[in-house]
């Protein structure tokens, strides 16, 4: 029976095409159906507030010099002394990106110290104009109450509520680099998304061990102090980042069903 | 006694009819063929326009209607003209004689549901399928292009080729039936088996596959789509062609298809012979219509089928296959089922 089995070879490949029909398909009809996303979506930045309502960027320009593409364009300006924009000296007076050559590396968010820019999940930006696609101060930065702005208006394409959803790049790297301090929030609250919860996975749930402030790196096992050491850096309110964990907005889960 | 201009209407309002009824088929043809290709290869295929994406041709064909119809500058042009033309005529043409359905009286007169009953209806077909080759040869050579050129070229050695085991396949039919006439073979392959199942021509097997193999080729689809393979010779003989002079091409191929499947079922498959079930006259009528269509879109979705299975072949395969297996495979046919109908007619020499 070889030379049966031989002949019949060719046509083998009808059986594989016919049993085909009845598996299911892996089409995502786009816009009917979403996916969701990953939980580090890299999509478009927002610029954050503090709870307070202050502006966490501080014009130092580090977003600018670190983009490889080269498409953010920061202008820092003196704090105006009576009603300061920023808790710093200075703030961010004129602030656009590019969205046409931005790559959506996330290394602005990486680099900035405030954790002022940040990514969320909205992608659809399309435009008809390329002017359009710079977004300036007035699409990046939050309403004091926290939400985001977008040119186009929300819909069923446009789902404004991914912009309150975060990146991953700061909760994916722990603040020194070093493995020891996962599971710890090193996330300053802001008016976005208030104080969000350590990573899916990441091993909070530990027994907390206490760091010696002056060799962080001594420690082996080791959780979070209050952040003494970002209060005196980063021009942040060290008092308001911490009560903005309990008073801020909501907290986005984890959970992203939008 | 019927009058000239009876015969006249009779004749229009069928020409008419097969003519809309073709070009609906098409539209129902593309998309079936889009849909069961994209099941086999796991996508959703056309989903837009219309429920289940079924306007899909409809939106493309006005598309192609409202394009510009580019003329390149080194064009023939009276004979890239008629090109199209000349590939759509012979597949319109070719349906005229394949009957649909059972045919009834209106009053005394005997209304048969095909454009017209040629008693010579096997010769009529192969004679415009040889037609067709011209529109590709001239279409090809037209062009003034070298891929339409490359695509005439092997589309004129391919489809004759193919033309001959098409003709050789048909001859044991013709022997078998004693008639050329599309109702008469019909007719002679009516009646029960087991009961249900008709007394079909596919005893002649070998000539059946031979038939369709030959009438894929025939049509330029795949796995002998050589003529327009786009992957090698971009579109073939239609390279050059745009707007409304490529859907004339487009829709004569799926006409082709569609005539290729009817013409094997009618052949081979019994036609629209099939059991009514005992129903009134009323009723009955539209159980052949039905028959015929659901084998003819059944070799349609075989044609499909063929075209997501397998790989295209390379032309000295297709010729060796052509002249080294199909032909010889016909004509031993011929011999043995001549030899096999003359034993059952006249009994064996010896005795």
């Amino acid at each position: 029976m070889g030379w049966f089995s031989d002949m019949l070879g060719p046509f083998s490949g009808f059986a594989t095409t016919f049993r085909q029909m009845f598996k299911p398909r892996v089409t995502i009809q786009y816009p009917k159906e979403m996916r969701t996303k990953p939980q580090r979506f890299h999509g478009r930045h927002v610029l954050n507030r503090y709870s307070d309502g202050m502006e966490k960027c501080i014009g130092c320009e580090l977003c600018a010099g670190v983009c490889p593409a080269r498409c953010i364009y920061v202008r820092g300006a003196d704090n105006p002394p009576d009603e300061p924009v920023s808790p710093g000296e200075r703030f961010g007076f004129v602030y656009e990106i590019n969205m046409l050559r931005c790559i959506f590396c996330a290394l602005c968010v990486e680099a900035c110290p405030t954790e002022a820019i940040t990514m969320t999940h909205l992608f659809e930006m399309s435009v008809t104009e390329r002017a359009d696609a710079i977004y300036t101060k007035d699409e990046l930065l939050v309403d004091v109450d926290g939400t985001p702005r977008h040119p186009q208006p929300d819909g069923p394409l446009i789902d404004i509520g991914e912009l309150k959803l975060g990146d991953g790049w700061m909760r994916a790297t722990s603040p020194s680099g070093r493995a020891a301090y996962e599971g710890v929030v090193a996330w300053t609250a802001s008016a976005t998304a208030g104080l969000r919860p350590p990573e899916q996975g990441q091993s909070g749930d530990r027994e907390p061990v206490t760091i010696d402030p002056e060799e962080p790196d001594a420690t082996e096992d080791v959780t979070w102090e209050e952040p003494a050491a970002v209060a005196d850096g980063g021009a942040g309110d060290a008092a308001a980042a911490a009560d903005a964990a309990d008073t801020g907005p909501e907290a986005v889960t984890e959970d992203e069903s939008s | 006694m019927l009058s000239g201009w009876e015969i006249f209407l009779e004749a229009a309002i069928k020409v008419v009819a097969i003519f809309i009824m073709l070009l609906v088929t098409v539209i129902l043809l593309v998309w079936i063929e889009r849909k069961v290709v994209a099941d086999m290869q796991n996508r959703i295929g056309p989903s837009r326009a219309g429920p289940f994406g079924i306007l899909q041709t409809v939106a493309d064909g006005t598309k192609l209607l409202f394009k510009e119809s580019m003329t390149p500058r080194k064009v023939d042009f009276p004979l890239y003209i008629i090109a199209p033309i000349a590939a759509l005529v012979p597949a319109l043409l070719i349906f005229l004689v394949v009957p649909i359905g059972r045919p009834f009286h209106i009053g005394d007169r005997l209304i048969t549901l095909q454009g017209t009953d040629l008693n010579i209806a096997v010769l009529y077909f192969l004679a415009l399928s040889s037609l067709a080759v011209y529109a590709v040869v001239l279409a090809g050579w037209s062009s003034g292009s070298k891929y339409p050129l490359l695509g005439a070229v092997r589309a004129s050695a391919q489809m004759i080729s193919y033309e001959a085991a098409m003709g050789l396949a048909l001859v044991p039919v013709i022997i078998f039936t004693g008639t050329t006439s599309m109702s008469g073979i019909v007719e002679s392959q009516a009646g029960d088996w087991l009961g249900f199942l008709g007394v079909w021509n596919v005893v002649l097997i070998p000539s059946f596959v031979v038939f369709f193999v030959a009438g894929v080729a025939e049509t330029n689809r795949a796995p002998f789509d050589l003529v327009e393979a786009e992957s090698e010779i971009v579109g073939g003989y239609h390279t050059e062609y745009s707007g409304f002079r490529f859907a004339l091409f487009f829709l004569a191929e799926y006409i082709n298809i569609f005539n290729i499947s009817a013409l094997t079922v009618t052949l081979f498959l019994g036609g629209w012979a099939g059991p009514d079930f005992g129903t009134p006259a009323a009723i009955s009528w539209i159980f052949p219509i039905f028959w015929f269509f659901l084998k003819t879109l059944g070799l349609v979705f075989v044609f499909v089928w063929i075209r997501a299975s397998l790989p295209r072949m390379r032309y000295d395969q297709l010729m060796a296959f052509g002249w080294k297996r199909m032909i010889p495979l016909s004509l031993i046919w011929i011999v043995l089922s001549t030899l096999a109908i003359g034993v059952r007619r006249f009994g064996l020499p010896w005795s």
